[in-house]
C-alpha cells in the first residue's frame, strides 16, 4: 500500500524544491538561454539573408558588367566598321579623283601636244617650203648656169607650149 | 593448403562481459549472508522511500527526521535514534512510517495521524541533488550563452542545446502556438529537466543514485498538480463555455452526457499524467530487480550453484531491462512535458477555434 500512497513530506519536498528550481532557473537560465537562442537565431537569419543580397548584387553587378562590355564590344564594332567605310569612301573618291585629274592631265597633254605637232608641221611646211625654194633657187642657178642650157629650156618649154 | 591457425584472444570484450555477469553474483551473495531471501519484500523495500540511504554492505548514511506536531512542536534529528524500533523524542518508526508514541511506548494513533513529516528521506534528498545539479548544469550552460554570443555552442552548452531546442520546437510551440508558448517555456523545461534527471538519477545503480523518485507517486501527483494548477490559471471563458455548455448541441445531452464527461476530463487529465509516469519507472525498477531475485530464488531453491548459473542470465536480461529503462526514462520526461503543453494550449483556445 506503501507504494499508491503519496507520503505528505515528499509533495512538500518536491512542490518546494521545484518551484525553486524553477524561479532561479527562469531568471538565471532559460530566459538568458531562450533569448541568446532567438537572438543567435535571428542573427544566422540576417546573415544569411544579407549573404543572398550580397549574391544578388553581386550577380546584378556582374550582369552590369557584362552589359557594359557587350555595349563597349558593340561600340567598337560600329567603329571599326564606320572607319571602314569612310576609308573605303576615302579611297573610292580618292581614286575618282586621281581618275579625273589624270584624265584632265592627258587631255591636256594631248592639247598640248596637238598643238605642238601642229605648230612643228607649220613651221616644217615653212622650213620644206624655204629649203624647196632654195632648192629650187640652186637647181636653177645650176640648169641656167650656161647660155646653151638657157636656150635649151626655152626651146623645151616652147615646144611645149602648143599655139592654139 | 595450409590453415592459418589464429592466435588465441582470452581476453576479448565479451568474454569479460561474461566473466563480470558470472563474478558479480559472488558479492552478491557473499552480501545477502544466510538471511531468508524474499523477493517481494526486497523489491519494495528499493523503490520505496526510505529514511536511511544504503550504499554498500552495511553502510548507510541515515537521514535527518523533521516533523512537526501540533503536540510537542517541531522537532529534528537524525534517524539513526530510530534505529531498530527505538524510541525517540516520542517517536518511532513503523516500517518506514514515523509514528507518535505514547509514554509507555504504545503507538498513539491520534497523534500520528496529525503529524506533519517532512523528514528528509532518500526520494526528497534525491530531488534536492536534482535540484542543485539543475540549477549548477544550466547556469554554468547559460554562462556558455554570454561568453559565445552568436557562436556555436560548446561543452556542456552544446549537451542541452538540443534537448531545449527540442522542448521549444517540437513540444512547446506545436501544442501552444507561436504566439503564446514563450510565457509556458520555463516551466516546460523545468519540468522536463527535473523529470529526466530525476528519472536518470533513479537509474544509476549506486550511490547517490538508485532512489525510486519518479516511480513515487507523490512526486508525480505534486508536477501534475503544478501542470494542473497552471491549466487552470490560463483556461480562458471560452474554454470553459466550450466545456461546460458546448454550444450547438441539445440541452438535455449536453446535462446528462457532454458537460459531465468533459468536467470529469478536466480532472482525468491531471490524473493520468500523474499515473503514467508512475507506473512507468516504477515497473521498470521493479522488472530490473526481479531478474536480480531470480538469482537468489533460484540459489536459495536448489544451491548457489544454479543461482550462479542463473545470474548469467539475470544480469544480462537486467542490463537489457536498464537500457530500456534509459529510453523509458527519455521517453516518459518527454510525455510528461508534452502532455502538459498540449493541456495549456487546449485551454488558451484561440479565437479562430469556433465552430
Amino acid at each position: 500500500m506503501d507504494l499508491i500512497l503519496p507520503s505528505f513530506g515528499l509533495i512538500f519536498w518536491m512542490t518546494l524544491t521545484f518551484v525553486i528550481v524553477f524561479v532561479l532557473l527562469r531568471k538565471m537560465a532559460w530566459k538568458p538561454i531562450l533569448k541568446a537562442l532567438s537572438d543567435r537565431e535571428n542573427y544566422i537569419k540576417d546573415a544569411l539573408n544579407s549573404a543572398e543580397k550580397a549574391k544578388e548584387e553581386m550577380a546584378q553587378l556582374q550582369a552590369g558588367n557584362e552589359k557594359i562590355l557587350l555595349e563597349a564590344r558593340n561600340e567598337r564594332d560600329k567603329l571599326l566598321k564606320e572607319a571602314r567605310e569612310t576609308k573605303d569612301t576615302i579611297i573610292a573618291e580618292a581614286k575618282s579623283k586621281a581618275q579625273k585629274e589624270a584624265e584632265k592631265i592627258v587631255q591636256s597633254a594631248r592639247e598640248t601636244l596637238q598643238n605642238e605637232k601642229n605648230a612643228a608641221l607649220n613651221e616644217l611646211k615653212s622650213q620644206v617650203a624655204a629649203l624647196s625654194v632654195e632648192i629650187a633657187e640652186k637647181i636653177i642657178k645650176s640648169e641656167l648656169a650656161s647660155d646653151e642650157k638657157q636656150k635649151a629650156l626655152v626651146n623645151s618649154l616652147l615646144k611645149e607650149v602648143t599655139l592654139n | 593448403m595450409t590453415t592459418e591457425i589464429k592466435p588465441l584472444r582470452i581476453f576479448s570484450g565479451t568474454k569479460a562481459l561474461m566473466m563480470l555477469f558470472v563474478l558479480l553474483p559472488f558479492f552478491a551473495f557473499a552480501e545477502g549472508g544466510e538471511k531468508k531471501f524474499v523477493a517481494g519484500d526486497m523489491i519494495v523495500e528499493h523503490v520505496s522511500d526510505s529514511h536511511s540511504w544504503h550504499i554498500a554492505g552495511n553502510v548507510s548514511v541515515s537521514l535527518p527526521i523533521l516533523v512537526y506536531s501540533p503536540v510537542s512542536g517541531f522537532s529534528a534529528f537524525s534517524s539513526s535514534r530510530l534505529e531498530n524500533g527505538a524510541v525517540y523524542n516520542g517517536y518511532k518508526l513503523e516500517g518506514e512510517h514515523l509514528a507518535a508514541v505514547n509514554p509507555d511506548g504504545s503507538v498513539n494513533k491520534a497523534d500520528t495521524a496529525r503529524l506533519w513529516d517532512i523528514s528528509l528521506t532518500k526520494d526528497a534528498a534525491t530531488i534536492l541533488l536534482a535540484g542543485i545539479a539543475l540549477i549548477l548544469i544550466f547556469t554554468a550552460a547559460s554562462k556558455g550563452y554570454n561568453k559565445r554570443k552568436n557562436d556555436a555552442p560548446k561543452g556542456i552548452q552544446s549537451m542541452m542545446e538540443p534537448l531545449i531546442l527540442f522542448i521549444r520546437d517540437d513540444v512547446a510551440i506545436p501544442s501552444i502556438g507561436k504566439e503564446k508558448y514563450e510565457k509556458y517555456m520555463p516551466y516546460l523545461l523545468t519540468l522536463f529537466f527535473f523529470i529526466l534527471f530525476l528519472n536518470f538519477i533513479g537509474l544509476i545503480p549506486f550511490f547517490p543514485g538508485g532512489a525510486n523518485v519518479t516511480g513515487n507517486i507523490g512526486i508525480t501527483m505534486s508536477l501534475a498538480c503544478f501542470t494542473f494548477i497552471i491549466t487552470l490559471i490560463s483556461s480562458t471563458k471560452s474554454y470553459w463555455a466550450h466545456t461546460v455548455w458546448m454550444p450547438g448541441v441539445p440541452a438535455l445531452v449536453k446535462i446528462l452526457i457532454l458537460t459531465p464527461i468533459e468536467l470529469l476530463g478536466v480532472v482525468l487529465r491531471p490524473f493520468t499524467l500523474l499515473i503514467r509516469i508512475f507506473a512507468n519507472i516504477l515497473a521498470g525498477h521493479i522488472v530490473a530487480l526481479s531478474f536480480f531475485s531470480l538469482i537468489f530464488i533460484f540459489g536459495s531453491l536448489w544451491g548457489k550453484v544454479t543461482g550462479y548459473s542463473v545470474s548469467v542470465f539475470s544480469v544480462a536480461f537486467a542490463a537489457g531491462m536498464l537500457l530500456l529503462d534509459v529510453l523509458v526514462a527519455l521517453i516518459q520526461a518527454y510525455v510528461f512535458t508534452l502532455l502538459s503543453a498540449i493541456y495549456f494550449g487546449m485551454v488558451i483556445t484561440r479565437e479562430d477555434t469556433h465552430h
